[in-house]
């Protein structure tokens, strides 16, 4: 391997072209090591992924890497750990298709790739002063937590925070070791709710919507952050302007075919936008009108 | 990742076919040792009379479902394979054999055999995936040696085939072929045939036969009005939808949709 | 350095125009290749115009004319030896500087660890000759998604820095020809090195020259020539006019707003129901620069490489994640595909992605044009609002 040998070689280097091609190209993964697998719930497994050159890992909540698992083949994954850690990164990812599901095979130990980071990142600083409201639901919570972490590190800078929580049931729910913290805390609202739940289950069932309904956030003075599917993506929109909030206050991620990152492959395409680029993070009502379109 | 050294058993299995498609595996000259140092080749009379007792990792199935003998058999295969690979038009959609599926199959056995009382055939002739679960369909009559080998390659390493259902028109541009039909007039089934030919047929001056079955997506009947003001009856058009894969759906459908007789 | 054909062309101080004549270009493309250039050009291959290696300028199409309309090229005799009488081929440049396949890395395993060695580039000094305006125009479209953006695609950039550029001027249009109203031709403006204007008939064969660089005014004084007179600027200017008068064929004004105004038109429908999804119009199509990877491996798993291959918004995988994927319908591909080339390009690069070269219009094979097509939804509008997003 020859790796990288700064960690600028992920990010854009405009005019770099007399540097050697492996240090500039975007399209050559860096070698990271899986230090440790978490199975989290079924078919969900979040990797801790140290580089092998050592040299520090930038990444900022909501952006994404591709990762690459050898001979197999690439992902986008959003990142799902703590990004002022920079010595090493955390993915979450589903096994679902051939690549995933290949990713899900490797022990901790395993050599792989990782292009990036790329796209968009949550704002931060755009939910000062605000009442902050999080919507998601089962993997949904993966990208969010990064963010999550960082309003709770400088958690004086909000109002107040609440996270409402969705799952289709009680064996899905993820990370359920930091919704069992972040609950335990005074400063913030974790509305955790099931879709269908056995006898007994003593949490809430029900709606997102409805659980949106409940929270007590002041909607002319919130932002929200959004992680659905899209279908469910606009039920939560429609619950949040109910409670008086615009569009323009509401952030989301989204999810399209990626093959490079960097806006070269064209398949990411979102309307105008490349979803690597202007992406995954929106704000909504910069795409609002894109989203009515069927299969944009 | 740890790989195991044990390595898995592979069968090769014949029904209804001309035995081309297993023939291009052994046409992987190159390969073939490759081939034979990755798998145990547990039953593949083309090659060895070697047989070992199943389950099998991997059954690789050519030819088309004929007879009511056949069901029985590719039950039996499916129960002992962890995964079933199906090769070629025949296994895929009945193969040129399924040209009885549009006539009258008594008449046909009547005229082909001195004792049609011998024959139990069925009256159609459909591919693998009608009656069991197949975990992947390579197509082509016969299959390209090349994507059989991705397909074994991917299946040993657990990756997604490269084996894209494009149409043939991505081969010929990719390959700087240029498009008979718009150049010199030629017919060609290329735009709504799957890939994995090479584009061989455009690249020699011909129109693409459809060999690979239809693409994804694939819209004949619009190629059809196309081909009919290049000069094609409606004859002409039904029979060139009938050949290797004529009982792939879209090519079934295009075919029935000028059989006028 | 990596546009030098373009950024600097604006400062070559004014060279009168000169002219050479048959045997000139013979020089020309001699001189070129013993400076160690490879001259890629238009030649007769398969019954089309390809652009191809030249041994000489023997190679040159000479007296052949091309006849286009949509899903239709012919290669027919012209009355003279004109070499450039022809319009553009099936194959734009884009093979040279975008390749069809490329191997982006190759990669080892050794037990749990794995190395990946970058593919090497080639970018051999190449000289494009016979490139027409609304090529340049398509050149300078993937520059800037190739170069310009947040990110330098290296191969792309080192093919395109060993290039120089000869452009010619049309002096004739096909019916598939539309560059008039997309302002990209026919007479090239900028991005050239050197730009010929073809004068053939009435007992003579010349070629008006003149230089976009330094460098291409450096070769143009290599050459056995003489000052152009005001006979052979009028007779060059008469032919590029001759060109853009002929077009018969425009793309509808306001093309952006008026597709942006429709993404949910019944139109969409109608034409997916002729729509081959072949690929064909992204494929051949100067601007395009879609393109997928696939991972290879060989049999063992212990060597694999990670190839980059032209993809085209026709395909499913395309905008394939996992549950299937997001443009089901051939509608929602043929939307995405005149949408990206007219209307959101130019929210994501400054400018239309269309040059109006027409090879998407010759060379579908049931002969969809993309100018009509707009006409079309812009027909079928309630009444189409100005509204740009």
């Amino acid at each position: 391997m020859s790796p990288p040998e700064t960690v600028s070689a992920v990010q854009a280097v405009p005019g770099a072209v007399t540097q050697p091609a492996s240090a500039l190209d975007p399209m050559v993964p860096r070698a990271f090591r899986v230090e440790h697998v978490r199975r989290e719930v079924k078919d969900v497994f979040s990797w801790q992924l140290r580089p092998l050159d050592g040299a520090a890992v930038q990444i900022a909540p909501g952006q994404f890497n591709m990762l690459y698992a050898p001979g197999v083949g690439e992902v986008a994954i959003s990142v799902s750990g703590d990004c002022s850690d920079d010595s090493a990164l955390v993915h979450t990812i589903r096994a679902v298709g051939t690549v995933t599901r290949a990713m899900a095979q490797l022990q901790a130990g395993a050599m792989v790739g990782v292009r990036g980071p790329f796209g968009s990142a949550w704002p931060i600083e755009a939910g000062y002063g605000k009442d902050v409201v999080f919507i998601t639901g089962t993997v949904g919570l993966a990208p969010l937590r990064p963010l999550i972490y960082e309003v709770l590190k400088r958690r004086e800078k909000y109002g107040k925070v609440i996270i409402t929580y969705g799952s289709r049931g009680v064996d899905d729910i993820l990370y359920e070791r930091d919704l069992h913290t972040w609950r335990g805390r005074f400063d913030m609202d974790v509305n955790v709710t099931v879709h269908t739940a056995p006898t007994g289950y003593r949490g809430l069932v029900g709606s997102v919507a409805e659980a949106v309904n409940r929270s007590t956030f002041e909607g002319g003075n919130a932002i929200a952050f959004v992680c659905r599917s899209e279908a469910l993506t606009l039920a939560a929109v429609r619950a949040l302007q109910q409670r008086g909030m615009t569009t323009d206050c509401m952030y989301t991620t989204l999810e399209r075919s990626m093959k490079c990152g960097i806006g070269f492959c064209g398949h990411c395409q979102f309307g105008p936008t490349f979803m690597c680029k202007e992406g995954p993070v929106y704000r909504f009502d910069t795409i609002e009108r894109l989203f009515a379109i069927r299969e944009l | 990742m740890q790989r195991t050294k044990v390595k898995p058993k592979l069968a090769v299995w014949k029904f209804s076919s001309c035995d081309g498609c297993q023939l291009s595996l052994l046409d992987c000259e190159d390969e073939l040792l490759a081939v034979a140092g990755a798998f145990e080749i547990a039953y593949f009379l083309e090659a060895t009379r070697a047989q070992t007792r199943g389950p099998y990792d991997v059954s690789v199935v050519e030819g088309s479902i004929a007879n009511l003998h056949d069901i029985e058999r590719i039950k039996k295969i499916r129960a002992e394979s962890k995964a079933l690979i199906t090769i070629g038009a025949c296994a895929t959609s009945g193969g040129i054999q399924a040209l009885r599926n549009f006539g009258n199959y008594e008449a046909f056995v009547r005229a082909v055999y001195a004792r049609p009382d011998f024959i139990e055939g069925l009256a159609t002739s459909t591919g693998i995936a009608d009656h069991v679960k197949v975990d992947y369909e390579l197509r082509g009559c016969p299959v390209d040696k090349r994507q059989l080998l991705e397909v074994l390659s991917a299946f040993l390493n657990k990756r997604a085939p490269r084996v894209a259902p494009h149409s043939v028109c991505v081969e010929c541009k990719l390959g700087g072929a240029i498009c008979v039909m718009v150049a010199h007039g030629t017919p060609c089934l290329g735009p709504v045939t799957h890939a994995g030919c090479g584009a061989l047929c455009p690249r020699h001056d011909r129109g693409c036969y459809g060999c690979f079955g239809p693409a994804e997506g694939a819209n004949p009947a619009s190629l059809s009005r196309h081909l009919a003001q290049l000069g094609l009856g409606e004859r002409e058009l039904a029979e060139l939808y009938r050949s290797f894969n004529a009982n792939a759906e879209p090519f079934r459908k295009e075919g029935a949709a000028h059989d006028n007789e | 350095m990596l546009t030098q054909s373009n950024g600097v062309a604006a400062k070559v101080a004014q060279r009168p125009a000169e002219v050479i004549d048959r045997a000139g270009l013979g020089a020309l493309i001699s001189l070129l290749q013993s400076d160690g250039y490879r001259v890629i050009g238009p030649q007769v291959g398969d019954g089309a115009i390809v652009y191809e290696t030249l041994a000489s300028a023997d190679d040159l199409p000479a007296g052949w004319l091309d006849e286009q309309s949509p899903g239709h090229y012919r290669l027919v005799r012209g009355p003279d030896a004109a070499v450039f009488a022809h319009t553009v081929g099936p194959q734009g440049w884009k093979r040279v500087l975008f390749p069809p396949r490329q191997t982006l890395w190759e990669g080892e395993r050794d037990g749990s660890q794995f190395s990946i060695e970058p593919a090497e580039i080639e970018a051999p000094p190449t000289v494009l000759l016979g490139v027409r305006a609304c090529e340049l125009a398509a050149i300078a479209i993937q520059d800037r998604v190739f170069l310009e953006g947040a990110y330098v695609d290296a191969g792309y950039a080192a093919r395109r820095a060993a290039l120089f550029i000869i452009a010619v001027n049309c002096a004739r249009s096909t019916s598939t020809c539309f560059c008039v109203s997309m302002q990209t031709g026919p007479k090239a403006r900028t991005g050239y090195d050197l730009a010929l204007t073809e004068l053939c008939g009435g007992g003579r064969h010349d070629f008006v020259i003149e230089a976009g660089t330094e460098r291409g005014a450096e070769v143009i004084e290599r050459l056995e020539r003489r000052a152009a007179g005001p006979e052979d600027l009028a007779a060059a200017a008469a032919a590029v006019e001759r060109a853009a008068s002929t077009q018969t064929r425009a793309m509808p004004p306001d093309a952006e707003g008026i597709l942006k105004a429709n993404l949910e038109s019944t139109h969409w429908n109608e034409v997916a129901s002729r729509c081959l999804n072949c690929t064909n119009c992204t494929l051949v199509c100067p601007t395009c620069f879609c393109s997928t990877v696939e991972d290879v491996t060989d049999l063992g798993g212990d060597h694999f490489s990670r190839e980059r291959r032209w993809d085209s918004c026709f395909t499913l995988d395309h905008s394939y994640i996992h549950g299937g994927s997001v443009r089901r319908e051939g509608a929602s591909r043929y939307r995405q595909w005149l949408t990206h080339k007219l209307a959101h390009w130019h929210d994501q690069f400054g400018s239309s992605g269309c040059t109006g070269c027409g090879r998407c219009v010759a060379w579908c094979p049931v002969g969809i044009d993309i100018t009509a097509e707009v006409a079309a939804i812009a027909a079928a509008a309630p009444a189409a609002p100005k509204d740009k997003r």
